[in-house]
């Protein structure tokens, strides 16, 4: 069987650390955006519905 | 504190942390000696624990969040436990991952059922229940106190996670800063990277939290234009 070297268990670690850290701070920020959107909606609904 | 300053402390906390990292991998792959025995696989010790202790925070800090909910019944409470439960589960599923990328060359196998490992594991699935229990309460009030107990008591896991290398044998390395096995050449290293994960989930609690209560805002508006039509 080959032998695999350390250094790609040490590289695959730092690796998964990085996606996982990216992966959450992605959802982080797609969830701010898609509340800021819907937040602006509906004020503007509000506002819409009050000068009627 | 107003919106600017908030966004202030946010630039200051983000500029904070992207030095730090970059000092936390200059500490723990240069400064940082060549272990004798694993050579520079060692190196994950200082992201793997330093994820490990700080999603332990997280969890203490879900389970203080919990018990000031049922005390006070502030739904502000119920947002800092439900950041923090998030957090603490995106830190350990650090530590799991990890961990059997760490063990495969050490120990010969990815994963095995030790008391660290077990105990570890089962804390992971407890707050991943904790979050989808969250999804089926539709109530808010209802879904604060449902989470509030049920953060309590899975919190129970931690203090097991934490001595299970204490109480019992296991395979998993003994604490090496009370035993000392950790080299005093090594601890800067270690120090610097605990420090940087500490901030980075100052940093991360305080934009979740943020979304929490966007996400309130929005449930008030959509309630206020409920009302209006």
């Amino acid at each position: 069987m080959e032998k695999i070297n350390p250094m790609n268990y040490l590289f695959a670690a730092y690796v998964a650390i990085w996606i996982i850290l990216a992966l959450y701070l992605y959802s982080i920020h797609s969830r701010e955006q898609s509340l800021r959107e819907e937040v602006r909606r509906l004020r503007d609904l509000l506002e819409k519905k009050s000068r009627q | 504190m107003d919106q600017r300053g908030q966004a202030r402390l946010d630039e200051f906390l983000g500029a904070l942390l992207f030095a730090g990292m970059i000092l936390a991998l200059y500490m723990a792959f240069l400064q940082a000696p060549r272990e004798k025995t694993m050579g520079d696989l060692q190196r994950i010790f200082y992201f793997h624990v330093s994820s490990g202790i700080t999603g332990l925070t997280a969890f203490a800090v879900n389970f203080a969040a919990s018990v000031m909910y049922l005390v006070r019944r502030n739904r502000w409470w119920d947002h800092v436990a439900l950041s923090s439960a998030e957090l603490g589960v995106m830190f350990l599923s650090i530590v799991l991952v990890t961990g059997p990328i760490w063990a495969k060359p050490v120990w010969f196998v990815w994963w095995t059922w030790s008391p660290r490992l077990t105990s570890s594991l089962v804390l992971w699935m407890l707050y991943v229940a904790y979050l989808l229990v969250r999804n089926y309460v539709l109530d808010p009030d209802r879904r604060a106190l449902v989470s509030a107990v049920f953060g309590i008591v899975a919190f129970v896991d931690a203090p097991i996670v934490w001595f299970s290398i204490r109480w019992w044998r296991d395979i998993h390395p003994a604490p090496m800063l009370e035993t000392g096995g950790l080299s005093p050449s090594m601890r800067p290293a270690f120090y610097t990277c605990w420090a940087v994960f500490q901030i980075l989930f100052i940093y991360l609690l305080r934009r979740r939290f943020f979304l929490e209560a966007s996400r309130q805002e929005v449930e008030w508006l959509q309630r206020r234009a409920d009302m209006v039509s």
